[in-house]
């Protein structure tokens, strides 16, 4: 009889582990085929963003040439869509190093199939976000004046300067987070060593370096993965603070105040989260990979996104609410100009999408399981983020403390390419990654396996 | 302050350059801005970019009505360069375009600006201008730039210098015999072409000097001095 149940169960253990086998090869497959199949669709669609691209490389070297009069930038508005984009930029960039950071920190189960996603557009943003220094600088072709190198002239540069500050964290950033998105990277790029011929497979056998899977680079790997994140966590904050301090540490009104800097990393988490749900949107449905972002992923990223939410209106709401009640003169302009001025139908939208929208819709539980309507919440989410950053510089600048000098701005189109481009780049670069990495973390979403098996047990 | 030791220092400490603007006597003829921009080979702007806002004026008269029509009243104000003791436009530069010079100058190295415009952003006068194209002057303009005053190209930030140029010919004048420059021996262009003598220059250091004695007349005040910038220029404005 006991002979009789042991191999009973024996066969069953068997058959389990046979099931188990299918799916983890399955998942390889699944997870690997968007970089292999490609249509034509995909053709067309890198032919239109490289385009586009190019229109705003154009544009810049256009502007290169003739000078940054090209922009609608005047005086006392000195800085305007090329800031406001590039504080955008960096925004975005959280959504990787927030999303997969923090859950990875919490070791949140939904996370595998979300990081990657999320990683890569950290990468990305970032990139296009320092390429915006460039573009705002009057005189980019002397870049290298604001780089601390030894020079005949002795001369180094300012770091009393917020300026400065911002070019260290965001170089420290880019050069973190692409450590960040590479470590988890490295068995993946053994297992594509193992499946791709052609050129790219030594690409990836040097990408892989030398990974074999043995139970001591496990370790080391997760050892790496704890330190990395986070120090990348503590990075992500620091980095839009001092991009905040930017602003706050001037004199310039409705930019000098103590909640700049916070308020700034929320409002790029809140960014972030939509980039990265329009981003999980879009994969889902282009790969059809339904079965690993499921509804509950999206249900869950809607919750953090309430909570970011909610976090973003009590940042804004304090900011706004000590200035109107304190009725310094100077500050007042500027908060009429966005309140009942000619800045109040971009302001009362924003609110709107970023807001009022996001709250409303995120606490019903039926829609955080429905992806289109997420989606969408997560585009009027950055539509308004973007107002938002335009809304703390023009009115601010245009609202100096002689009113002699007041003004208005409008955006040039150079600047509107250019602003074009740099969304079109940022989706190149990943519509191009996506046949390069798998846009799930394959071994992490297998180890999820495991860890559902063991805990069937 | 900041002290700065100066081998070229003249005798009796450094200078404290400085100016007076009396508000009571300005008529707002604006003869101090066509003055700076024939000194300081100030780029023509043309009808296209001043529209823009963009024209550049070292020196500017700002206009304030008083009451409604009939009885409207207009206060004219010359704002230029306030050459700040604590200035916000010099710390917030990455890579030392704007710095101080020992003799309490806010200036602006032509050389060094990369155009990054965060001094005119923080500068609560808007008293930096940029140059948004490469300069240009109709003919026969471009014939009759100052040779002492440097020609500034596209990308890079400019503004009053309190005519340096001539603040550093008459030091070097008076350094070769020996004694300080005398009050008065140093005139900027607007100064010099203020025919009711609103605009008073000279050495702060000097407590004899027409600068510092104006600016303790009552009627003193700094441009917007609650900010804490230490402005060098005291305007000088009877309250009725």
């Amino acid at each position: 009889m006991e002979a009789r149940k042991d191999f009973f169960l024996k066969k069953q253990k068997r058959a389990g582990e046979k099931e188990h086998w299918n799916l983890i090869q399955k998942t390889n497959d699944d997870l690997l085929s968007p970089m292999f199949e490609t249509g034509r669709s995909y053709y067309v669609v890198v032919a239109v963003l490289s385009l586009l691209v190019l229109a705003a490389a154009g544009a810049w070297t256009y502007q290169i040439k003739t000078g940054i009069g090209q922009s609608g930038l005047h005086p006392p508005i000195f800085w305007g869509v090329y800031i406001a984009s590039f504080v955008f930029w960096v925004g975005v960039s959280h959504s990787g190093t927030f999303i997969s950071g923090v859950l990875r920190i919490s070791k949140a189960e939904w996370r595998r199939p979300i990081t990657r996603i999320a990683e890569l557009m950290t990468l990305f943003s970032i990139m296009v976000a320092a390429l915006f220094i460039f573009v705002h600088l009057g005189r980019v072709w002397r870049f290298y004046y604001l780089i601390p190198y030894p020079n005949q002239r002795q001369i180094w540069p300012n770091f009393r300067s917020p300026l400065m500050w911002d070019a260290a964290a965001i170089f420290t950033y880019a050069t973190s987070s692409l450590i960040y998105l590479y470590l988890p990277l490295i068995p993946d790029f053994a297992l594509m060593r193992e499946r791709v011929t052609g050129w790219r497979r030594p690409l990836y056998r040097v990408l892989a370096l030398g990974w074999r899977g043995t139970q001591t680079e496990w370790r080391w790997l997760g050892m790496a993965m704890r330190i990395i994140t986070i120090l990348i966590v503590m990075v992500m904050i620091s980095v839009h603070s001092i991009v905040g301090f930017d602003f706050a540490v001037s004199l310039v009104p409705g930019w000098h105040s103590t909640i700049i800097p916070p308020y700034f990393v929320v409002g790029a988490i809140h960014s972030g989260m939509a980039t990265v749900v329009m981003g999980l949107y879009f994969v889902r449905k282009i790969y059809r990979l339904d079965g690993y972002i499921r509804l509950e992923h999206f249900d869950k990223m809607g919750k953090l996104m309430l909570l970011i939410t909610l976090l973003w209106s009590y940042f804004y709401f304090v900011e706004r609410q000590v200035v109107w009640y304190g009725k310094i003169p100077d500050e007042m302009t500027v908060l009429d100009s966005i309140l009942y001025g000619p800045y109040a139908p971009q302001h009362w939208a924003m609110i709107a999408f970023n807001s009022v929208i996001p709250l409303i819709a995120l606490s019903i539980p039926r829609f955080r399981r429905w992806p289109l309507g997420l989606m969408i919440v997560g585009i009027l989410i950055n539509i308004a983020m973007y107002i938002e950053r335009i809304l703390i510089i023009v009115p601010s600048l245009g609202h100096p403390r002689l009113p002699y000098a007041w003004g208005r701005y409008f955006p040039s189109w150079v600047e509107l390419t250019i602003l074009v481009g740099s969304f079109s780049f940022f989706l190149l670069l990943y519509v191009l990654a996506i046949k390069f990495v798998p846009m799930i973390a394959i071994w992490e979403e297998k180890e999820g396996i495991l860890h559902g098996r063991y805990e069937e047990r | 302050m900041v002290e700065y030791r100066d081998q070229n220092a003249p005798p009796g400490g450094p200078y404290r350059w400085g100016m007076v603007i009396d508000l009571d006597r300005c008529t707002g003829c604006e003869a101090c801005v066509v003055a700076c921009h024939a000194e300081n080979n100030i780029r023509i702007s043309g009808e296209e970019e001043a529209s823009k806002g963009r024209a550049v004026n070292w020196i500017r008269i700002e206009r304030y009505w008083e009451g409604e029509y009939p009885n409207a009243q207009v206060k004219f104000m010359p704002v230029l360069c306030q050459h700040c003791g604590s200035a916000p436009c010099e710390p917030v530069c990455p890579v030392y375009a704007s710095y101080h010079t020992p003799d309490g100058l806010n200036a602006q190295v032509y050389n060094r600006c990369v155009g990054v415009r965060y001094c005119g952003n923080n500068c609560p006068y808007t008293v930096r201008y940029f140059n948004w194209f490469e300069p240009h002057w109709d003919e026969p303009l471009n014939e009759q730039l100052n040779p002492d005053v440097t020609v500034r190209s596209v990308g890079v930030m400019e503004k009053c210098t309190f005519c340096v140029q001539r603040i550093r010919g008459a030091q070097q004048t008076a350094q070769k015999e020996g004694r300080r420059v005398k009050d008065g021996e140093v005139t900027p262009a607007c100064v010099q072409s203020c025919p009711t003598e609103a605009l008073v220059f000279g050495d702060r250091n000097d407590p004899n000097s027409r600068v510092s004695r104006l600016s303790k007349d009552d009627r003193g005040f700094g441009l917007l001095e609650e900010l804490g910038t230490e402005p060098s220029i005291t305007y000088l404005k009877r309250i009725k």
